[in-house]
This record gives C-alpha cells, structure tokens and sequence, in this order.
C-alpha cells in the first residue's frame, strides 16, 4: 500500500522498502530529472525508514489483527495455545453479542450528525470569518480553542456540566424553568445526543478551520466575477465558491468519517463506552485491553470496523490518485 | 493529525497515512503494556510490584517494606502501579520481567496465574509462617486447584450496607435483619424524603453488588462460586429469582443510577440524602474524616432463612511470588514478612479501608466500625471475593456490565436478559 502511493517522478526510481538500488532502472530514466547516487541513496534512505516503521507497526499489527480474529487467545503463553475457531467471533458478534448492534448504529448516528451539525456549523462559521471582520481572530480562537483540547479533558469538562446531581446544566434547568433533573449521562435514550453536543462542539472548530485555509485560498477573481455577473452572496457561494473548494470538502469529508469511526475517548471517559454510548472502537477496547484479553473476538470487532473504514478510505484515496495524475 | 493545515495533495494523503497509524496503534497498544523493571540478579535486592497507590496505600506499604529491609539486611525496590492501569496490563506485565513480589487479589483471579504458571508455589512459606495464622477460608482463596498456595494474604476490604449512624438514631431506624425488614425499612426512608438505596451505577461494576449479595442471600455461597465459576447455566429459576429480588427493590434505588458515579453516590450518604449504600470498606475513602465516627454498617438482610446472612463479600488482597524470581530466596522472605501479624497490622493501621486477616490480629485498637467489620469477617459461614474477582475478567467486564446495567435500565424482560447472558456464557467459557 504505502509503496504504491502515487510520487513524483524523481522518487520513482527508489521506491521505499527496496533499499538503495544498485543500478538505475534504465527504462523510468528521464534527462534532466536524473538523481546522482548520493541523492538516491538519501531519498531511499528518508523514505525507506519511514516506510519500514509504518510497515512494522502498523501494518503487520493489523494483519495480525485479521489473522487473530479467527483463533481463541488469551494473550497468555506462546503461539502454541491459539485455538483455531474460523469465524465463530464474527458470528457471535452479530448474533449474541448485545452491545454491537447499538455500536453500529451509534458510530452512524455519530457520523451523519458530525456532517449535519458542526460540519455545516464550521463551514458557516469559516464563511463569516473569511469576511475579515474586526476580531476575526479572537473568534477563530475561541472557535478553534476546543479542538486544542484533548477528548479526555472535554469529557471531564462535559461530566461537570451534566452531571445528574451535581452538574452545572441541571442546577440551570432548575432555576430558570423548575424541570425536575435529566440523567443526561445514565438515560440511553438521550446521553448519546448529549455525548454528541460534547464532540461536535470540538469538531465544529476544526472544520471551521479546514474551510478557512480553504476560503482564503480561493481566487477572488472568482468572487468578483460571479459578483459582475450578479449573483447574491449565497448564490456566489453556492454556485461559485463551494464547487472551487472540492478538494478541501474532501478532506473534510474523509477527516469527519475518520473522527466518527474513530470517536473513542470521550465515551471511555464517561461510562467506558456502555449503556447506550456502545462505540465499535470502545469494544474492541474493552475486550482485547485490560486484563479481558478476549484478543480473538476484539480483533473481530476491529477487523469489522477496519472493513468499514476501508471502503472510505479506498474511495478517497482512488479519488486523490485520479486528482493527482490529471 | 487534527492541527494540519491543508496543503497540496502530498500533504493529505500524508494526513491520511496519520489516521491509519492512528488506528494501527489503537490495535497495536497492548503490545506496549509491558512496564517491568530490568533484570538484574543482584542477591542483595528483591523487586515489588506494589497495586496499592493511593497516599495511605503507599506509606503502608513503605513502612511495612521499611521493617522488612531493617531486618532482613536485603534492599527492596517498590515499583507502585495504579491500581486500575496495574489491572488491565498484568497479563503482559506477568510475562515480560516482572517484580519478584507482586501485589494482587486472591481467590479465582489468582488461581488463573497460578494455573499458567506465571507465578510461584509459595506453599513453604504457608508452611514456614502462617500454619494458623489464617482461617481454612482464606487459606483457601489463596491455594491454587493443585492444592498448594499461590498467595500470601494481608487485608481484606469487605462489603456491607453502610450507613450514618446519626440519621438512623435522629429517626428511630432499626437496623433490618430480614428481607421484609430491609423492604419495610425502605418504604420508611422513602416517606422521609430519603432516598433509601445510594446507587451509582456508571462505572459498570459496582452494578455487580447487588447481584452478588442478592445471589448470596437466595442461592448460597457454593451456588454463587460455582455460577461464576461456569458450572450452571445463567437462564435458571435462581439466577432469576435474583433478578426478582432486585426488580423488588429497584424503586428504592436512588434514581437514575445509570449517570451516576459511585464517588457521588456516596457523597449523596455522606451530605444525608441517601439512608444506606451496598459498598465496600473503600467507602470510607469519601468520608469526610471527622464524619468517619458517624459511619457505621450492617451486613446485608437475610432473604431466606434456609440460606441465611452470614457471608461475607471480602475481597482479600496479597502478594504473589513471580513465576521466575531474580532473587527466589529474598522475594520468599518478604513475601512472608508481608502476611505477618506485624506487618498486617502496621498497613491496616494506615490504610483506612483494610482490615487484617490474620488470625490473631489486634483488634483492641479498632474504631468500631472496623470492630464491627471483623467480627463479620470472622464469624462468616462463607467468604466471596466480589463478581469480578470470582469468574473470568472477560465475562465479567465484556458481559455482566452491560447485562446489569441493561437490568437496571429495563428490568421487565428478566427471561430475555437471562437467555442472553447464557448464551454469551456459553460461547465464552466454551460450555
């Protein structure tokens, strides 16, 4: 995978993971764009460590991983005590095991609610900034702020606002309008809602901030011809600006179905992903770490959930290669 | 990966690359929880894993080992892991380098290393040390299916329905002996504006003490190690009966447990909001220290009287012996100095939540809180260790946590969750 990424001519001749090339090959060679041997052996030597490292500890371990889905181990003693089960956990994981269906449904209730809240949020947000108000930055700040903030720490900041009995939202609901206290953490009806309000929040920033780079990329000879032409604000945006944007709504794109398949943290923190916040990825935390250790059917549930971010991630990458070859 | 500003392609799809390394290491991390100390063989030297790391914990364990050192002319090195962090890494911990010594539960927990060989036989030293220093049943949660002992015992934590003293006395409470005390007894708490039952369930685990004492009083200690032990099936008339129990008694519970730590509904006990809390000693831990004269506790009703009241949830803690100790002969000595009267009464001395286990421990030095505890610990027909510590990690965390809590949620469909459960069981202890 890494070796097949599209490079620029010059690093074609030493793709990574070959190792210094003895000898040029003679067909790729091009005037003009030849390396000495010094420069091949650095840009092999750059690239080819970088690449070992990914392939090491990246894609080996996840190899491993689909390889592991289909034993019984509890992570104790040699090689010799895995028991082989075929596809006994990915049968179990869709029959008999209750927490995954609502995972499934919670990381996609996750992801169409990034796109349709702090993802249109951030680009509207992005949209007023990029008009150069006074104070645009100290918005961009206090917008961009909780993105700067680890998942861990807003989760702890969001226990004290929802709190059943102690936390800031009830005590304020029970001022202003006398309504009796809303378990927003423990009711598996709403907390999940709750737990999204928490995330999108950071999510909104570093859309925003995406779309903002965007914007002021964007040629404002675009902007004052559409403007010639006659077109209001929304439609110079729409019509005009928004298709000029494709690559960053990719990127945004690609960036909220990786944040929603990854969403982890702030759920581990609040209740370690149970009880109505059931997360793929906080399932196969929970049974392959800690002393569990049901390494077998939780490299199930991340293969399953490697399959999915797959399909997007191959969509997007073939998108990029066709982008990069135009 | 999520300050990068975007650049041209090259920049995203390396953007890319970081959120595939970032999922890689999501599967690679329990690779990483090996954190033993170096090997070194040094004869005057014996390592420790101490899981005891909180203020009170570790200057117990420093004086204890202090004592030891002075004695023994040997240097001890005590590595302290936090308890929750020290839990989830030990299988790998177990087989990296570990400590000579390492501090952990007894009981099933145990027996589990004990049966793969990742720690050693101290049996010698029961014989050596502690011939009667212990009762059979501790002796018992700490020896392994092979008969020999895997553990030297030290405290012990127990549970029991804890209580302010004040409040029961300010309103004429009588302490409830049966179910239909207990029952009676919440109704009145709740005609007071009291909230009988403090419950904080989102942590998942505290869920399991009703469970278990309510199985406890119904079923009996046996059925209740051998149900966790996999010998009977989950979708039985006793394990729904248990079920029952708690349907009963759930209005009583604080409401809406599922949003509340354990950390605050002991606080809702401590400020008189709540009557009673099933807890265990660590309670003591969040009250206030000039409240801790207030605290008193009773052991948990009795529900039938074929069964009776008198086992006790007391999860007891120790040490264990390294499968493959750098220094066998110095880690055997400490290992024994830890189970001592002396030391077991210094640590108990200092750590709040722990009670000796030692037979002839002092107790004239005892609040009558812990009186009151030990005598329970002593006069118990049976001694359990608490869910998590009686059955496989696996079961108890991955299916028994969002079993209750689904209970607690919808406790309507007793029949579907039992069914449930079972068939998970099945498929994790493999009959």
């Amino acid at each position: 995978m890494v070796s097949n990424a599209p490079s620029p001519p010059q690093e074609r001749a030493t793709r990574p993971g070959e190792g210094p090339p003895r000898r040029p090959r003679t067909a790729a060679r091009r005037p003009g764009l030849r390396n000495s041997r010094g420069d091949r052996a650095t840009l092999a030597l750059m690239l080819g460590v970088p690449a070992l490292l990914v392939v090491c500890l990246v894609w080996l371990p996840a190899m491993a991983t689909v390889v592991l889905s289909f034993t019984r181990w509890d992570g104790i003693g040699g090689l010799e005590t895995i028991e082989w089960v075929g596809t006994q956990h990915y049968t179990d994981a869709f029959t008999i095991y209750p927490p995954f269906e609502p995972a499934l449904r919670n990381n996609l209730v996750w992801l169409v609610a990034l796109f349709a809240v702090p993802t249109v949020l951030g680009m509207f947000l992005a949209v007023l900034l990029d008009r150069e108000l006074r104070g645009g930055p100290v918005y961009q700040s206090i917008f961009y702020m909780p993105v700067v903030l680890s998942l861990a720490l807003v989760g702890f900041i969001w226990q004290l606002i929802y709190s059943r009995d102690q936390g800031l939202l009830n005590a304020f609901l029970a001022v202003v309008a006398d309504v009796p206290p809303v378990d927003w953490f423990g009711d598996s009806d709403i907390n999940l809602y709750a737990v999204l309000v928490a995330a999108g929040w950071r999510h909104t920033g570093y859309i925003m901030l995406l779309y903002l780079a965007g914007l002021k990329a964007v040629d404002p000879s675009l902007r004052e011809a559409a403007a010639i032409d006659g077109a209001g604000p929304v439609r110079t945006f729409t019509r005009v600006v928004f298709p000029a944007l494709l690559p960053i709504n990719l990127v945004v794109l690609v960036v909220t179905v990786i944040d929603a398949l990854r969403a982890f943290d702030i759920v581990w923190i609040i209740n370690r992903g149970r009880n109505g916040l059931e997360l793929i990825s906080a399932l196969v935390t929970s049974n392959v770490i800690g002393e569990a250790s049901r390494v077998g059917f939780g490299s199930a549930l991340a293969v399953i959930m490697l399959v999915i971010s797959l399909v997007f991630i191959i969509v997007y990458v073939s998108t990029m290669l066709r982008g990069a070859y135009r | 990966m999520h300050h990068r500003p975007v650049g041209p392609p090259g920049l995203r799809r390396r953007t890319l690359l970081r959120g595939l390394a970032g999922a890689g290491t999501l599967l690679a991390l329990p690779g990483l929880a090996g954190c033993g100390a170096g090997g070194r063989g040094d004869p005057n030297t014996v390592t420790m894993a101490s899981n005891r790391a909180n203020p009170a914990q570790r200057e117990a364990v420093g004086e204890s080992v202090g004592n030891f050192e002075a004695a023994s002319g040997l240097a001890v090195e005590v590595n302290t892991f936090q308890s929750t962090a020290f839990q989830e890494s030990i299988n790998n911990y177990l087989q990296g380098t570990p400590d000579d010594v390492i501090g952990w539960f007894a009981g099933y927990r145990m027996r589990f290393f004990a049966e793969r060989g990742l720690v050693s036989d101290v049996s010698e030293v029961w014989d050596r040390h502690f011939k009667d220093a212990f009762t059979d049943q501790v002796r018992d949660l700490c020896t392994a299916d092979d008969g020999k002992q895997y553990m030297v015992p030290d405290s012990t934590a127990p549970w029991a329905v804890f209580h302010r003293r004040s409040l029961f006395e300010q309103n004429g409470y009588e302490v409830p002996a049966t179910r239909e005390e207990f029952v009676e007894l919440c109704g009145r708490m709740r005609g007071d504006g009291l909230d009988p039952l403090a419950s904080g369930l989102r942590e998942g685990w505290p869920a399991m003490g009703m469970f278990d004492h309510l199985n406890l009083r119904l079923n009996g200690p046996e059925f209740h190690l051998e149900l966790l032990n996999g010998d009977h099936s989950w979708d039985s008339p006793e394990v729904r009966s248990v079920f029952g129990a708690w349907a009963e008694l759930l209005p009583h519970h604080q409401p809406d447990p599922l949003g509340r730590g354990i950390n605050e509904a002991q606080t809702a006990l401590v400020r008189r909001e709540a009557g009673m809390m099933l807890c265990g000693m660590f309670i003591t831990h969040s009250f206030p220290e000039e409240d801790l004269d207030d605290l008193d506790c009773f052991t948990f009703p009795e529900f039938d009287p074929a069964i009776g009241a008198d086992t006790v949830e007391a999860p007891i803690d120790g040490f264990m012996l390294s499968g493959d100790p750098r220094n066998p002969e110095g880690a055997r000595e400490l290992v024994g100095h830890m189970g001592t009267l002396e030391s077991q009464e210094i640590y108990t001395a200092i750590d709040p939540q722990a009670l000796p286990v030692h037979t002839e421990a002092d107790t004239s030095g005892f609040s009558a809180l812990d009186a009151k505890v030990n005598d329970m610990v002593a006069g118990a027909g049976a001694l359990t260790q608490y869910m998590d510590r009686d059955t496989r990690p696996d079961f108890a965390s991955v299916v028994m946590i969002p079993a209750l809590q689904r209970f607690v949620r919808q406790p309507d469909d007793i029949a579907d969750l039992t069914a449930t459960i079972q068939r998970q069981k099945a498929s994790i202890f493999g009959h």
